[in-house]
């Protein structure tokens, strides 16, 4: 049954992608949702059997291929985490397939959409219940090809293809880190099941590498190409250029991929990974410190932003950043708490984007919005939610978890753990702040948008309502539910699937901080949306604030900062992709392929045989005394060579007749070029 | 002998000679093939003579048979070629082009 849960989305990929024009749109529709459904039940069994029961199970399906000495098997391996996740993305998955059966229902390829849902949902269930690395693997590049194929779901949009390759070649970089960091791992541990590479680490963390001189821990090695992994899959800071332009896909698969699911699978890469990484102090710095630098620029960067998806997609770069620190200060409980609760309300803002997006006729400038409070207001409400859940307000589901990550990163009294406490805070801060501009410029504002289109707007229909209601209800309760299940003090939910240092472990320390501490986050949070709301309210329509705003050359500088991602993608574009373009057009294309190459390789062989062939065929002049000169001339040639060689008993080897006439052969080209020589009339020309 | 044998040869060469630079007339070379062969024919008489063997000239009045069939056949196809293409002159000749 737990096999069920992760192979019902293939069925539905295979049904429907390879037979949907036989079921028709009710038909698809109806099988892939089922077979999503189904995996969702069955996977809330395996949640209850496992995580609430503490039964892990471990299936193995027979071996893929053997390497060497070792073994890779196909296996499958339910603990608690794998568990989790798995409700996570079968019940994301599910709501979501729902959602896009109105939001897609005017697309002719409703069909394929849900046949790339339930591909990219069987995949990630592969990622999460692998118990080997190759497997993890294989579900890794499984969810980037789903994710290329939904991003590039309207593929006649040069948008849509210009995203869907960037968010390809970006995660390739990570990829390649995750492949380094398979062989390493194969090379040191033999294996690459999680048992044994786990069980083994305790032992090879004083190993070194020597490479160049240097050396290195390899824990430490492996954890680094581990680390890039997740940064391009995460879209943490550097590789995350992807993420924001990922929005030209369909909302729906923002939400299931670009939000909820799919861009996690670097977090869970390192939570899966946390018995490794822990013996490396080094990696865990990297981690937390890019971490707290992703959660801090995503949340400025998302200040600025005017696509209402952008906004939302750097608030999820944001939140991974908050989850990426989360592990680097071996706080895995909470980074996999937040990751949950996060899932829920980002998958929950998104949908609701998508509904307001739905009812402006596919408008997504928020400037061109406003005032739709009064026409959307279930959107509105499920999308406070979201907001309030996203910033932190008490006893949503960011309060819990996200509050819970920044505290006990001030717990651990280091400096790292300080630096991304006080970085976490002011993105809550700012995470307030761009939550309620977003709903102040879409709802509150007046409105921007045309008459036509606001007539035209209606509220979420049904199976919008249903995803929504759920996601919110989840929105607002799970993280007080989950709270002491997950990340509780001493709780015995996790059992063996993270594995922290104890001397990482500082939940008692974090259990005792002063209660000013603990709600600092909060009240940023709180001022933060406070002081957007009046900074909107009041200053931001008024002309003075412009004039203001304008002549301030710091000001002017810090928002275009801002608005321009930090010059990320500009210094992308000028010193590295400028430069590769011109390697990769000029010197190995033009000079290698297209060059060297083909006249060595296979084109120069045809050039030179078709000149070769031109050179016989011009030869053939069909002129009889040309054919009587070479037979008079060969034939004297061959009477000289017998007659009189052999004559002074000469011994001529065979090798010397033939290589006379292949060059007589070769060499009629070149005799028929000297045409003078014949004297052709002009009639031949 | 050496005087019947240069004779020979030189009215081999001299046939040889119009085979190759004839452009104008295909007669022309058909009369060049015949000097050859009787060239040969010379030779072998002379050698037949020389050598006292009858089979040189035995060898010869062949090659006269076969000269005659040669030329008749040759005349034949020019007579054809002629009516098909109007022209005779080497020059035009040239179907098998590569």
């Amino acid at each position: 049954m737990y096999l069920l849960a992760l192979f019902l989305p293939l069925l539905g990929f295979l049904v429907v992608g390879g037979f949907g024009f036989a079921f028709g749109v009710f038909g698809a529709s109806f099988i892939s949702l089922g077979c999503v459904f189904l995996s969702l039940v069955f996977s809330l069994v395996a949640f209850y059997e496992v995580g609430l029961n503490h039964s892990v199970c471990s299936v193995k399906l027979g071996s893929w291929f053997s390497l060497g000495s070792g073994n890779i098997e196909w296996g499958f391996l339910f603990d608690t985490l794998t568990v989790t996740m798995m409700v996570v993305v079968t019940s994301i998955s599910f709501l979501v397939h729902l959602y896009s059966l109105n939001y897609m229902s005017s697309d002719p390829h409703l069909v394929r959409f849900l046949s790339y849902l339930s591909l990219f949902t069987f995949f990630m269930l592969m990622l999460v219940t692998a118990d080997n690395y190759l497997q993890l693997f294989f579900g890794w590049e499984g969810v980037g090809l789903a994710s290329y194929l939904l991003i590039n779901f309207w593929h006649t949009r040069i948008q849509a293809n210009k995203a869907a390759i960037k968010a390809m070649l970006v995660n390739r970089v990570g990829d390649f880190g995750l492949l380094l960091a398979i062989v390493l791992i194969y090379y040191y541990f033999k294996s690459l099941d999680f048992a044994v590479v786990f069980s083994v680490a305790p032992f090879v963390k004083d190993f070194s590498l020597v490479l160049y001189d240097f050396e290195f821990n390899i824990i430490t090695f492996i954890g680094i190409f581990l680390f890039i992994a997740a940064v391009g899959k995460s879209a943490q800071l550097g590789l995350h250029t992807w993420l924001p332009d990922a929005m030209e896909g369909p909302t729906p698969v923002s939400a299931l991929i670009h939000a909820a699911t799919m861009v996690t699978a670097g977090i869970f890469l390192i939570l899966r990974s946390s018995p490794l990484i822990e013996y490396s102090s080094a990696v865990l710095m990297l981690l937390t410190i890019i971490g707290g630098l992703t959660a801090f620029f995503a949340a400025t960067t998302a200040l600025t932003q005017f696509d209402l998806k952008k906004v939302i997609a750097y608030s999820t770069c944001s939140q991974l950043g908050y989850m990426m620190f989360a592990c680097g200060l071996s706080n895995y409980f909470t980074s996999l708490f937040h990751l949950v609760n996060h899932a829920f309300f980002k998958a929950l803002l998104f949908l609701s984007a998508g509904s307001i997006i739905h009812a402006l006729s596919d408008e997504q400038d928020m400037r061109r919005m406003g005032g739709l409070v009064k026409i959307l207001p279930f959107t509105y409400a499920v999308m406070v939610i979201g907001s309030l859940a996203l910033a932190g307000f008490p006893f949503l589901a960011g309060f819990y978890s996200k509050d819970l990550v920044l505290e006990v990163a001030f717990a651990t009294y280091s400096l790292d753990g300080l630096f991304v406490y006080w970085l976490g805070t002011l993105s809550a801060f700012f995470t307030a702040f761009y939550s309620t501009r977003l709903i102040y410029l879409a709802f509150y504002s007046k409105t921007n948008s045309s008459k036509t289109i606001m007539s035209g707007a209606h509220d979420a229909p049904l199976e919008f309502y249903i995803p929504l209601t759920l996601l919110s209800i989840a929105s607002i309760f799970i993280g007080f539910f989950l709270k002491d299940m997950m990340a509780g003090f001493g709780t015995g939910f996790w059992q063996a699937s993270f594995f922290i240092l104890p001397e990482h472990y500082v939940y008692a320390e974090a259990e005792f901080l002063s209660t000013f501490l603990k709600l600092v986050p909060v009240i940023f949070s709180l001022s933060g949306m406070v002081f957007a709301f009046v900074l909107y309210k009041t200053f931001l329509f008024s002309r003075k604030f412009y004039y203001i705003f304008l002549k301030n050359k710091l000001f002017r500088d810090l928002y275009f900062f801002s608005s321009k991602k930090w010059y990320f993608d500009v210094v992308y574009n000028q010193y590295i992709l400028k430069p590769y373009m011109f390697f990769g057009y000029h010197i190995t294309f033009k000079i290698f392929d297209r060059g060297i190459f083909e006249i060595l390789g296979p084109t120069g062989i045809v050039r030179i045989f078709k000149d070769l062939a031109g050179g016989v065929s011009r030869f053939q002049t069909g002129l009889i005394y040309h054919y009587i000169f070479i037979m008079v001339v060969s034939f004297s040639l061959f009477v000289f060579v017998f007659i009189f060689l052999r004559g002074f008993n000469f011994v001529i080897p065979d090798v010397v007749y033939v290589a006379l006439g292949v060059i007589i052969f070769f060499s009629a080209p070149f005799l028929a070029r000297v045409r003078n020589f014949f004297r052709i009339s002009e009639f031949n020309k | 002998m050496v005087n019947f044998l240069i004779v020979s040869f030189l009215l081999f060469f001299i046939g040889l000679w119009g085979v190759v630079v004839t452009r104008k007339n295909l007669i022309v070379i058909l009369l060049s093939l015949e000097m050859i062969l009787l060239s040969i024919n010379l030779n072998f008489i002379v050698f037949s003579v020389f050598l006292d063997d009858l089979m040189g000239q035995l060898f010869s009045l062949f090659i006269l048979t076969v000269a005659a069939a040669e030329s008749a056949v040759g005349l034949a196809i020019l007579v054809v070629y002629y009516r098909l293409k109007g022209v005779i002159s080497i020059d035009f000749i040239s179907l098998i082009k590569g």
